[in-house]
C-alpha cells in the first residue's frame, strides 16, 4: 500500500537510488578524488580557460561520463569572446612594438605562429584580436571530451 | 580441448604436445557473494559435461571448497603440502566419487595466505593446466596477497557479483586489478526477480551498466543452493533443479557448447509456488 502511494507520487525506487549512488561513488573511486575535489577541479578549469577567453562562468558545466572502460570529463564552457575584456598590463620585458591587447606572454607565441602558417587554427592567439567587450563576440558552446582516469591498474 | 598438431616433419621422438587447459579464477573482492558456491557448481557441471576439472582452493586459512563439495572427510593433504614437498600432487588431489573427472586440491586450513609463494603457486597452476581441461581457482575475498596469488596463474577470470552496492563496487575494483591481459566475464549471483520488479533490487542490467563485462550467467537466490550445500552435493548435479540447470548452462557457455544469451531468472508463477517448493 505504502509502496503504491510512493510510486504514485514518483518516489524513487531504492534500486534507482542504489544505482545512482554507485555511479557517483565509482566516479570518485576511479578518479581517486573526493567529490569536493571535482568541484575544485571545475573551478580551476574555468579559471585557466578565462586566461584565454571570456567565459560565461555562471553557465559552466563539468560532468563525468563513463565510456566503456574509461570516464570522460565533459566540460561545457560557453565562450563569450576570444579576448578578455580587460587584458593585464604587458610584462616589463615586452618590447614597446608588441601589439596591444594580447594576453600576457603571447608576443612570443604570436611570432611563432606566423612563422608556421600551415597550422593556423592551432594558434588562436595569432588571430586578429576580437572586438573588446564581448557584445558582438559570437557565443559558442562546445562540448569537448577529455580522457579521465581509467580503472586503477595494478602497479 | 584443442591440442597442437605435430608438424609432419617432426622427429618421432618429439615430446607429445602438452595439453593446455584453461585456468579460470573465480573472484569478487567482497566476501560471501558466492565464489566458493560458484566454483564448486561450475566444476561439477563442467566435469559432468565430460571435461576433466581440478578445483583449487586458494582461500588458505579459510578452507571451504571441500565442505561445500562434501569432500571434507577425504582431504589428506593440501596445496602447501604440495608446494613444500610434503606430498605429491597425486597424493593431494581428491577425486569426486559422483563425477570422477572432478578433482579437488584443498587449501591449508591452519596456515596463512602470506605463506604461499606466488611463483611456486603459479607454477603449480601451470602443471595442473597440463593435466586438466579446466583449472578453477576459488579466490579468497580481499585484494591482498591471497588475491594476487589466486589470479597470478589464471588467464581468465569470472567475477561473481550480487546485486548490492557494496558487491558491485568491490567487483569494479577487482576488475581494475585484474588488468587488461585476462578474459574477464561476469556472473550475477543471488538475484531475486520479484524484488527487481518492485524496484527494490538492482537488476542485471543495472549491475552491468556499471561493470561492463560479458555476462556469463545469472543465478537466482535459491533455497536449492542452501539445501544442497547443507548436504555437500553440488546443486549443479541435481537434474531437477532450476538453479542446477542455470549452472549447467553456464558450463556450456564456458566450453563454447552453447552461445545462447544467458537467461535471466524469472519469478515463479502462482502454480509453481503452489507445487514447486522443495526442502
Ligand atoms: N544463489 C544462491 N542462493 C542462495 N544462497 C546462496 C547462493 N549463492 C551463495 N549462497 C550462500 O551464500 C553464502 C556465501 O557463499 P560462498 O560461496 O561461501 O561465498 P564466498 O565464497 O564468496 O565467500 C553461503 O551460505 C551460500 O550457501
Ligand atoms: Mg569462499
Amino acid at each position: 500500500m505504502f509502496e503504491f502511494f510512493n510510486r504514485l507520487f514518483g518516489a524513487k525506487p531504492s534500486s534507482a537510488m542504489a544505482k545512482e549512488r554507485l555511479r557517483l561513488v565509482l566516479l570518485s573511486d576511479h578518479l581517486s578524488l573526493a567529490p569536493d575535489v571535482v568541484e575544485a577541479l571545475k573551478n580551476d578549469l574555468i579559471e585557466v580557460i578565462s586566461r584565454y577567453c571570456e567565459v560565461d562562468a555562471a553557465n559552466c558545466d563539468v560532468t563525468f561520463e563513463r565510456q566503456d572502460k574509461q570516464i570522460a570529463m565533459l566540460a561545457n564552457i560557453p565562450i563569450l569572446g576570444m579576448q578578455r575584456p580587460k587584458p593585464p598590463a604587458p610584462p616589463p620585458a615586452t618590447p614597446p612594438s608588441a601589439p596591444p591587447g594580447l594576453p600576457d606572454g603571447n608576443a612570443a607565441s604570436a611570432a611563432l605562429a606566423t612563422a608556421t602558417p600551415s597550422a593556423p587554427d592551432t594558434a588562436p592567439a595569432a588571430k586578429p584580436p576580437a572586438k573588446p567587450g564581448g557584445a558582438n563576440g559570437r557565443r559558442r558552446r562546445r562540448k569537448q571530451g577529455v580522457q579521465g582516469a581509467p580503472r586503477p591498474q595494478p602497479t | 580441448m584443442v591440442n597442437n598438431v605435430i608438424p609432419q616433419e617432426a622427429p618421432a621422438t618429439a615430446a607429445i604436445p602438452q595439453k593446455r587447459g584453461r585456468a579460470i579464477v573465480v573472484t569478487s573482492g567482497k566476501g560471501g557473494v558466492g565464489k566458493t558456491t560458484t566454483t564448486a557448481n561450475l566444476g561439477a557441471a563442467l566435469a559432468a559435461g565430460g571435461a576433466t576439472v581440478v578445483l583449487v582452493d586458494a582461500d588458505v586459512g579459510l578452507r571451504n571448497l571441500d565442505i561445500v563439495l562434501g569432500l571434507e572427510a577425504r582431504v589428506r593433504h593440501h596445496v602447501l603440502d604440495v608446494l613444500e614437498g610434503q606430498a605429491t600432487l597425486d597424493d593431494a588431489l581428491v577425486t569426486d566419487k559422483r563425477v570422477p573427472s572432478l578433482r579437488l586440491l584443498a587449501a591449508a586450513q591452519t596456515r596463512e595466505k602470506d605463506d604461499v609463494d606466488t611463483a611456486a603457486f603459479t607454477e603449480l597452476i601451470g602443471t595442473l593446466r597440463d593435466r586438466f581441461d579446466f583449472v578453477l581457482i576459488d579466490c579468497p575475498a580481499g585484494i591482498e596477497k591471497g588475491f594476487t596469488n589466486a589470479i597470478a596463474g589464471a588467464d581468465e577470470a569470472i567475477v561473481v557479483c550480487t546485486p548490492e552496492v557494496s558487491a558491485v563496487r568491490d567487483a569494479d575494483r577487482v576488475v581494475g586489478l585484474l588488468g587488461e591481459g585476462r578474459k574477464v566475464t561476469l556472473i550475477v549471483n543471488r538475484l531475486r526477480p520479484a524484488l527487481v520488479r518492485k524496484g527494490k533490487m538492482l537488476s542485471v542490467d543495472d549491475v552491468n551498466d556499471i561493470l561492463h563485462l560479458p555476462l556469463l550467467g545469472v543465478i537466482a537466490d535459491a533455497p536449492d543452493v542452501i539445501v544442497s550445500t547443507n548436504r555437500g552435493e553440488p546443486v549443479a548435479l541435481d537434474a531437477t533443479s532450476l538453479v542446477g540447470e542455470a549452472y549447467r548452462a553456464i558450463a556450456r557457455r564456458i566450453t563454447g557448447a552453447s552461445t545462447a544469451a544467458p537467461e535471466i531468472p524469472r519469478e515463479k508463477t502462482f502454480f509453481e509456488k503452489l507445487f514447486g517448493s522443495r526442502s
